[in-house]
């Protein structure tokens, strides 16, 4: 087996600055050298080690899984494979042509249509035009669109707008593919088909790396799988041992949330969890019939225009199943702040969610738009006294719903 | 073939070939800006002429009718058109260009490419227009009977010299604002002054002789009377001023370029 990518001790560095972000203002900056001259100001903020020391190999024919709960390190080892940011220390080999996928459908605009995304889409991620034109007809349909190829995709479905996104990365000719938790789309028909293509990749002899939070695509998908804690290595290994280990040592739920930094100085989170619903504990599985609640604090630093939080809640196979939103109850969908400190509590109600792990997902209101937060929590629902441990129904979900004699 | 990713210590290296693998994405992404501007907009493709012709109007009517500023016997829309062009082209693709990296992070957080590309679609989006402010300058002259002069020859040599400078700076201001984000302000105010510091609605006859050179250090005065000099051809070129004006372009070109590279592989951490 040939190596396609060896990481040799990369690591990386980001810095934090005092405020909420990394860039600066140049005002600041010209106000600090009227004060003490061309000398470049100390460094503010804090360091923090998004990996650290982290090595791996995937060979030829390998699709190797990176595991690990959120703010591990997993997207930024994509990045830097991608060449998208380099690393502070250490260094990645790589040996082929690479296509990254972190996000599909990067650069479609819903003013064009169909067929204009895929040419500009297509030469993003580095295809010729020739390329293109020679693929257009086994992109267009493997992404089962062709009725609407000459529509703008701005009156696509979600489905059809990211089948059409992944028919154009799925035809990029590379010997190394980068998968960042895309497979979370789409229906599960077309989940299939992707991940028929992905083992076809590794048929052909290429390598493909993936991050999943779902670990039965994991299992199913990867022969290798690299687990990433707080930016290191913990295990490495084939997958079946790894995955083991990982979802037995109990730590694969993330109940509490506290976000390293805040994207304004308006609005702060402290935390987000979720706890028992009837005790108020945090505990790894909740019972059916106790219900859920997420306990939201934040802050608001400065006079603030109108918004509001959404909670998005997913299940394991990365369907939406609920959006709530802190405004659902006003008719303006917002409502105003106060300055100061906050906890607000969403109630999910007992007998609702089925036995499952969920992920959820909040929105950071930045004035005027909204910042998504994905996936910054993680909890299980237990099947202890659930409607479908009784009877096995079926169902996304499995409310106890009222019944009465007319 | 084996690539391998580090921190890079050192200079910077152009990386021309790896540009010229991704030429045809600046086609494309150039391509979707006009197309976008055309299907966002209820006029269309008109819009691509009526500004042209709006700015052309006027100054025409507030600098020759108005202000009655001598015009050497030269139409008045010929003389301020021959310098717009240029200062449109200069000003649209200078801001286009500079907002372009922090306006397309989505893309530099999630792909990989020479970001170069960016800018340079934005000066290529500024062509475009450009040739067709051009085209709307020969109608003009053909309506008012106009010959060019016989330094229409050196026009090229002047549309290099504004593409570069425009380039130049953009690159410059980009690379600056992925940093710097109050940098956005800047860039309208420094347009706003380069028009008046610049012989647009003026000409440069009408600078004092011992400021003239000082005031050729704007490299957009080289740019604009090297055009009313290629299509009018009246006043002599200032040849001090034009030697000025092309180093200085050259120095903010191959600088802009420079910084430009060496900040690049932090762009995605700041954005």
């Amino acid at each position: 087996m040939h190596t396609m990518v060896a990481g040799y001790g990369v690591s990386k560095l980001y810095r934090l600055g005092t405020g909420s972000t990394a860039y600066q203002l140049l005002r600041e900056r010209l106000m600090y050298a009227l004060r003490h001259g061309f000398r470049p100001p100390p460094q503010e903020g804090t360091d923090f080690w998004a990996l650290s020391d982290v090595s791996f190999t995937v060979g030829d024919g390998e699709v190797v899984g990176l595991i690990g709960k959120n703010g591990a390190g997993k997207s930024t080892l994509l990045k830097i494979i991608s060449q998208i940011t380099e690393p502070t220390v250490g260094e990645v080999h790589v040996y082929g042509r690479v296509a990254s996928l972190l996000e599909v459908g990067i650069g479609f605009h819903p003013e064009l249509t169909g067929r204009e995304n895929v040419f500009l889409n297509g030469a993003i991620l580095g295809m010729g035009r020739a390329e293109i034109r020679r693929k257009f007809d086994e992109i267009v349909s493997f992404s089962e669109v062709e009725k609407f190829i000459d529509t703008p995709v701005k009156r696509y479905s979600s489905g059809m707008y990211v089948r059409l996104a992944f028919a154009v990365a799925a035809h990029l000719e590379s010997e190394i593919l980068i998968v960042d938790e895309v497979l979370a789309v789409g229906d599960a028909q077309f989940q299939q088909k992707c991940l028929g293509k992905m083992r076809s990749i590794r048929s052909e002899g290429r390598s493909v790396i993936v991050v999943s939070h779902n670990m039965a695509t994991v299992t199913s998908l990867c022969q290798r799988v690299v687990w990433l804690v707080e930016g290191r290595v913990k295990a490495e290994g084939p997958t079946a041992a790894v995955v083991g280990r990982y979802l037995s040592e109990g730590l694969q739920n993330d109940l509490v949330w506290t976000p390293r930094h805040a994207t304004t100085e308006a609005f702060h989170y402290h935390s987000v969890s979720v706890v028992r619903g009837d005790t108020g504990e945090a505990v790894e599985a909740i019972p059916a019939d106790a219900g859920v609640d997420v306990v939201i604090d934040f802050s608001i630093n400065t006079s603030f225009s109108p918004g509001r939080i959404e909670v998005i809640l997913r299940n394991d196979s990365g369907e939406v199943l609920l959006t709530t939103t802190s405004s659902d109850k006003y008719p303006q969908n917002y409502h105003a702040w106060t300055l100061g400190t906050h906890q607000w509590r969403v109630h999910i109600p007992p007998h609702l969610l089925a036995p499952g792990r969920y992920f959820l997902s909040v929105t950071e209101p930045c004035g005027g738009y909204d910042i998504l937060r994905d996936n910054v929590l993680s909890f299980s629902v237990s099947e202890q006294n659930s409607l479908v441990a009784r009877d096995g129904r079926q169902g996304k979900v499995a409310p106890q719903l009222e019944w009465t004699r007319a | 073939m084996h690539r391998v990713i580090k921190r890079r210590t050192g200079l910077a290296r152009l990386d021309l070939d790896e540009l010229w693998r991704y030429r045809e994405l600046v086609g494309f992404l150039a391509w979707r800006d006009v197309v976008l501007r055309y299907k966002q907009t209820a006029i269309g493709v008109m819009w691509a002429f009526i500004r042209p012709f709006v700015t052309m109007v006027i100054f025409t009517v507030v600098f020759g009718r108005i202000a009655k500023l001598p015009s050497d016997g030269i139409p008045y829309p010929i003389l301020t058109f021959a310098a717009l062009l240029p200062w449109m082209f200069f000003s649209t693709a200078f801001t286009d260009a500079a907002n372009t990296v922090v306006g397309n992070g989505h893309m530099i957080s999630k792909i990989y490419f020479p970001r170069l590309v960016l800018p340079l679609a934005s000066v290529a989006v500024g062509v475009i227009d450009f040739l067709v402010s051009m085209a709307f300058l020969v109608v003009i002259m053909v309506i008012y009977r106009f010959a060019p002069s016989p330094h229409i020859v050196f026009l090229p040599f002047f549309i290099i010299l504004c593409a570069a400078l425009t380039i130049g700076l953009g690159l410059w201001f980009a690379a600056w604002y992925v940093k710097y984000r109050d940098i956005r302000h800047l860039i309208p105010f420094i347009v706003q002054i380069g028009l008046y510091a610049s012989p647009v609605a003026y000409s440069t006859s009408r600078i004092p002789e011992q400021w003239r050179f000082l005031y050729s250090l704007n490299p957009m005065v080289a740019v604009i009377d090297g055009f009313r000099w290629s299509i009018l051809g009246r006043t002599p070129l200032y040849v001090p001023g034009l030697i000025a004006g092309t180093l200085i372009t050259m120095v903010i070109l191959f600088g802009g370029l420079y910084y430009f590279k060496q900040t690049e592989p932090r762009f995605a951490d700041f954005i």
